[in-house]
This record gives structure tokens, C-alpha cells and sequence, in this order.
């Protein structure tokens, strides 16, 4: 080895180390905890099983010991999976004419626009959740507001179910879409619309055929900042959910406390990290593709 | 050598001289009287950091997981017994504790601590329902209301997330005992619960404000919660259910690993006080267990509904024994099958 690759190695070695301890140290540990028996109240007992794996995907009833498809399991799954494309589909729709008005005022108030944009993440993502269970309990001020005018005489019940949890990460999540958005809006060559109209283009083929097309690397980083932290969200359906319709991310938080079941727990979170794992591959696999069409 | 041991033996000083006037205490939320803690802190020059829990499984698991930084917890008499066994609790020597005394005859010599060793009396009261009258006018006296809701209910129901509680209220529903090992009454039991939960609104904690501010109409819950909330909501009011409900006492234990165990003792003495154990129900709005209190209680606690018990519903109550391992495990299987 020569002097300027070990060099470079030894440079690089606070950050391998850091990789090392701080990420993949402990996801060897939770791949590991997953084929361990559950200790009685937490923590794990040191004898192999593959139990905890085996109830991922299958249930065993307490009393007949009859197994069956881990029914709850997919239901769970299956709510956190429709929850984050939901989200990901309503801050697409709120935020691409927002990114879109942003781009197009004049240089110096967009840097006040974007400013706007990010004044809620000075608040904790805690304190906003609450503050979003203010506006939509039964007697908050979206209900009261509606019984004032009069267009409904009993609360809607909004907090504690799905629709709370998807208006909370929408609410939470938006900045995360508008921000790549705009990136690549604020790059795009607006008089290739001048140019497509002067070719007698449609409004709607401008959009689908000139727009779509150069502004989609943004639409993809946003989508997949949107979706991804949304589908391990812990806080925002802990809060706003009530407990009964949970996310996966709060499912996990469950093994490892009240259902005092850490192998289940970490299977799970093994689980989670390759749907993640998935959905960034469709991600590098779409933006390559492009990459290819480029050139 | 001796150089390294005087000066670790000096740092290990000048922490403890830190870590003097510290108290780490882990309780249920909103459980903990402020006036309480304001008085200790400043009689005793201790400064008191309070952490909330929201179930006995929750604070078992994060205390036996380890590294909590708590000295005191508060846990319901039914789970002292695995705090116990699992050595997690210190004998901090309480039956030489001068107030010790003041602990009433009927608390003094208790199953889950025989001795009073580990853990003193911080609360005791019962686990019934919580209705809120204008939605729902007929009988609360029952627990038809959270395990078969009238219509009027029906998917607005709340459940506390407390296991204990919870399967036991319906093992007495379906006319088993808490703490049952008979696998027809545990299974009738385990159905019950999984059927009605189609009908829940949520399994949430909390529920002193949520059922002040109507966000939540009905619910299993606590006599002292639901006492404040009715304080602020007059419409809500408690039903002893007639099949059967929980008596239940939670106890201040010592923590075996506790940083401050001297600060702890002192709390521990303190709160056996007649006149700051009556802060404690002044706050929380549940009885206390120590002789004497009574002369310090706030007048409205005396004949509230959610103290007096109904003569008829007093047979009806069960005090929550200390389950066998084997009903634990059940306990545990139908709470994890409850709570996918």
C-alpha cells in the first residue's frame, strides 16, 4: 500500500468507525435479537429460535394452539403502507403548486417564501402533533367552527382514526415534499413552455409531456422523503391514532414495551427496513432509468 | 496506584456531593400532587424530576431493561410481588421509618408485601366505568358498557391499556375470577374482549381530560380520574360494574439500583405523613392508606359517588390478587392478542 492510500484510509477512519458503531453495530444487534427467545418481562434469553420470525407471518391461538395467517400482522402492515402513499399522494398534491408558486416569484421573495416553508420545524414535532389534536378533537376548533355555521350538529369524530393520522403526517411531512420540489422547479427552463405552446402544444400536454418529465427527479426525492419516514411514524399515530388502529412503528414500540416481546419486536423492525430497503430501490432504479434517457 | 485510587475515590466523592439533592421519581401521569413535591423540595433542599408512565407492563419493562436513572416507582400492589422476585426493589428498612405507624391497620399487613419492607401506601381505589351522561342515559353499573356497548356507544368506547385491569374486569364479566387458570373462562374471556374491541374507539391513557373535554364519552377507567373529570364535566359520572370490578393500591417502592436512596427514604417517610398523604388525594382524588389523613382531606372527597361505594355494588368489588405465573402467562397472551 502506498503512502497516499493509507493515508486516505486513516483519514477515513473516524467516519468508517462511526459507521460502524453507530450503524450497522446496532442493526447486527436487532438482526440478532430477532432469533432469541423474549426474556419474562424485557430483554431477550440466549437460546436460538425462529420463533419470533414465525410470528411475523403466523399466529398460534393460546387456546388450541391451532396456527393461522398472522392476519393482524398484515392488517397493521397494510394500514402503514396505505397510510404513507396517502400521505405522500396528499403533500404531492397540496405541494406542487405551492413549490410552483414559490419558483416562479420574483428571486428575492422566494428566500421568504422557502423561509415560511420551514418555520414549523422550530417547533417539536411533538408540540405541533398536539396542536393538530387541538384543532381536530371533538370539541377543537375545527368541530366548534363547524357547529357554529351550523353545517353539523354533532361532533365528527376525526381523532382517533385513520383520517387523524393521515391529516397529522400530511400536516408534519409537507415541508419534506416542497422543498425537492421546488429544487427542481427552480431549475427548469420556463421557456421550453413558451416553446411547446408556440408548437401549439395543450396546457394539459405541456404539463404531462414537458413538466412531469424534467421536474420528476424532485417528484421522486420528495415522494420518497414523504413515504419513508411516514412509514416508520411513531409519534404522530401514537398521539392521534388513540392507541387501537396502530402504525407499525408503534406495533414495534409495543413489543419492546407492554407486549414485553423484544425478538417480535426486532423481526419487525428487520421487516420494516426491507419494505424501506424495497421502495429505495424502485427509487435508484427509476432515477437511473432516467439518467439512461437522458443521455 | 494509591494516586489513581485517591483520585477516583475523590471523583467518586465529588458525584455523590452532585448527585446529593436529587430525586428521580417514575409514577403514572398526572398522579403526582405538585404541592407535594414543592413542599418536599423545599423542606428537604431536594430537587424532584417526575417521569410518567401509562401502564404497570410499560414501567416493569422499562425498569427491568435497566439504565432508567429512577430511584422511586409506583406500582400497582399486583405487580410489587415481580418487582420483588425479579430483586428490583431495595429494603430501605421502612418498618423503623418514623411515620411508619401511620399506615392504617388494614394496608399494614398486605399479601403482595407481607412485611411492608419493600413498599409503602401511595393510593388505593377501584377500576370501574366512566360514562358521560348525555350520550348515554341508562345503566353504567355494568361493564355491558365497554364489552357489549348499547348502541348509543358503540364506537366511541375508550379502554385504559392496563392489562391487569382490563382482563380481569373481563374474566369477572364472563363470570371467572381475576387471576383464573380455567382455560374456558380465560378463552370466553379472551373473546369477549377481542369481539368488543371492533367496537372501541381507542386504547389510550389519559382519559381525566379527555373525558373533561368530551373527546372521550366512555371508558374504563379510574375512580380519582374520573372524580376530576366530573369536577370539570358534570355529566360524567362512574359506574361500579355489578359483574364485578377491581379494587386495587399502588405502592412507593424503592428502586434497588436508585442513584439517591437517601433522598428516596426521606420521600418514602414523608409521604407517610397524615397531612401530605392528604395532599396526594387532594391531587389525585383517590384514597390514601394512612391513619390520620382524613383531618386533612378536602370536604367534597368525603361523600363523592367515586369514593362511596354504592352498599348494594360493595360484594361486587375484588381486590386484584397477585396472579400465579401460569394465569400471568394467559393474562399476557390474551393482552397481546388484544393489543394487535
Amino acid at each position: 500500500m502506498n503512502q497516499s492510500a493509507r493515508n486516505g484510509w486513516l483519514l477515513s477512519l473516524p467516519a468508517l468507525i462511526l459507521l460502524v458503531v453507530g450503524a450497522a453495530g446496532p442493526l447486527l444487534i436487532v438482526a440478532v435479537y430477532s432469533f432469541l427467545e423474549p426474556g419474562d418481562f424485557s430483554g431477550v434469553e440466549w437460546s436460538f429460535t425462529t420463533e419470533a420470525w414465525f410470528r411475523v407471518f403466523f399466529e398460534r391461538d393460546i387456546f388450541d394452539d391451532t396456527v393461522s395467517a398472522a392476519d393482524a400482522h398484515l392488517t397493521i402492515l397494510w394500514r402503514s403502507v396505505k397510510l404513507s402513499l396517502l400521505t405522500t399522494l396528499v403533500t404531492f398534491v397540496i405541494g406542487f403548486p405551492t413549490a410552483w408558486f414559490i419558483a416562479t416569484q420574483p428571486p428575492n421573495r422566494r428566500a421568504m417564501w422557502l423561509f415560511l416553508i420551514t418555520i414549523p420545524f422550530w417547533t417539536n414535532l411533538l408540540i405541533r402533533t398536539f396542536a393538530i389534536l387541538e384543532v381536530i378533537r371533538n370539541q377543537g376548533l375545527l368541530n366548534s367552527f363547524l357547529q357554529w355555521l351550523g353545517l353539523i350538529d354533532a361532533p365528527i369524530q376525526i381523532l382517533y382514526t385513520d383520517g387523524a393520522v393521515l391529516i397529522g403526517m400530511a400536516y408534519v411531512y409537507l415541508p419534506l415534499m416542497v422543498l425537492p420540489l421546488f429544487a427542481a422547479i427552480d431549475r427548469f427552463d420556463f421557456r421550453l413552455i413558451e416553446a411547446a405552446y408556440d408548437l401549439y402544444a395543450s396546457r394539459l400536454l405541456v404539463l404531462r409531456r414537458i413538466i412531469v418529465p424534467i421536474v420528476r427527479p424532485g417528484i421522486v426525492a420528495g415522494s420518497i422523503l414523504v413515504f419513508v419516514p411516514s412509514l416508520g411514524a411513531y409519534v404522530t399515530p401514537r398521539i392521534l391514532g388513540g392507541g387501537k388502529n396502530m402504525m407499525i412503528g408503534n406495533f414495534i414500540d409495543l413489543q419492546f414495551g407492554q407486549g414485553r416481546n423484544w425478538p417480535l419486536g426486532a423481526a419487525l423492525s428487520m421487516l420494516l427496513l426491507f419494505i424501506v430497503m424495497a421502495a429505495l430501490l424502485a427509487y435508484v432504479r427509476v432515477t437511473s432509468s432516467e439518467d439512461r434517457q437522458n443521455v | 496506584m494509591k494516586l489513581v485510587l485517591t483520585s477516583a475515590l475523590a471523583i467518586a466523592a465529588a458525584t455523590a456531593a452532585t448527585a446529593e439533592g436529587k430525586l428521580n421519581i417514575y409514577n403514572w401521569g398526572n398522579y403526582t400532587s405538585p404541592e407535594l413535591i414543592e413542599k418536599f423540595e423545599k423542606e428537604f433542599d431536594v430537587e424532584v424530576t417526575i417521569t410518567d408512565f401509562d401502564s404497570n407492563t410499560t414501567a416493569l419493562a422499562k425498569i427491568e431493561a435497566g439504565g432508567h436513572g429512577f430511584d422511586i416507582v409506583v406500582p400497582t400492589h399486583s405487580y410489587v410481588p415481580t418487582y420483588i422476585e425479579k430483586g428490583l426493589l431495595m429494603k430501605p428498612g421502612i418498618p423503623e421509618m418514623e411515620n411508619y405507624k401511620n399506615i392504617s391497620a388494614n394496608w399494614k399487613e398486605v399479601d403482595w408485601d407481607p412485611m411492608r419492607e419493600y413498599t409503602v401506601p401511595w393510593q388505593w381505589g377501584t377500576t370501574g366505568v366512566a360514562v358521560n351522561t348525555s350520550a348515554y342515559g341508562g345503566d353504567i353499573n355494568t361493564s355491558d358498557i365497554w364489552l357489549n356497548p348499547p348502541p348509543e356507544l358503540e364506537g366511541k368506547v375508550n379502554v385504559v391499556p392496563e392489562m391487569q385491569d382490563v382482563v380481569s374486569l373481563a374474566l369477572m364479566y364472563v363470570g371467572g375470577e381475576p387471576c383464573s387458570t380455567n382455560k374456558d373462562d380465560l378463552k370466553k374471556a379472551r373473546d369477549a374482549l377481542v369481539a368488543a374491541k371492533a367496537k372501541w374507539l381507542s386504547m389510550d391513557y389519559g382519559m381525566t381530560e379527555k373525558l373533561s373535554n368530551g373527546d372521550v364519552v366512555a371508558t374504563v377507567n379510574w375512580n380519582g380520574s374520573t372524580f376530576r373529570a366530573r369536577e370539570n364535566n358534570p355529566d360524567v359520572a362512574y359506574g361500579y360494574p355489578k359483574e364485578g370490578y377491581i379494587v386495587w393500591m399502588d405502592n412507593v417502592g424503592i428502586l434497588a439500583d436508585a442513584q439517591n436512596p437517601d433522598n428516596a427514604k426521606l420521600f418514602v417517610n414523608f409521604i407517610m405523613d397524615p397531612e401530605n398523604a392528604a395532599m396526594i388525594s387532594a391531587f389525585a382524588r383517590y384514597a390514601n392508606g394512612i391513619d390520620g389523613s382524613e383531618a386533612f382531606m378536602p370536604p367534597e372527597m368525603k361523600d363523592a359517588p367515586e369514593i362511596v361505594v354504592p352498599e348494594e355494588l360493595k360484594a361486587a368489588g375484588k381486590f386484584n390478587p397477585a396472579c400465579s405465573d401460569e394465569a400471568k402467562e394467559y393474562y399476557n397472551a390474551i393482552w397481546t392478542e388484544l393489543q394487535k
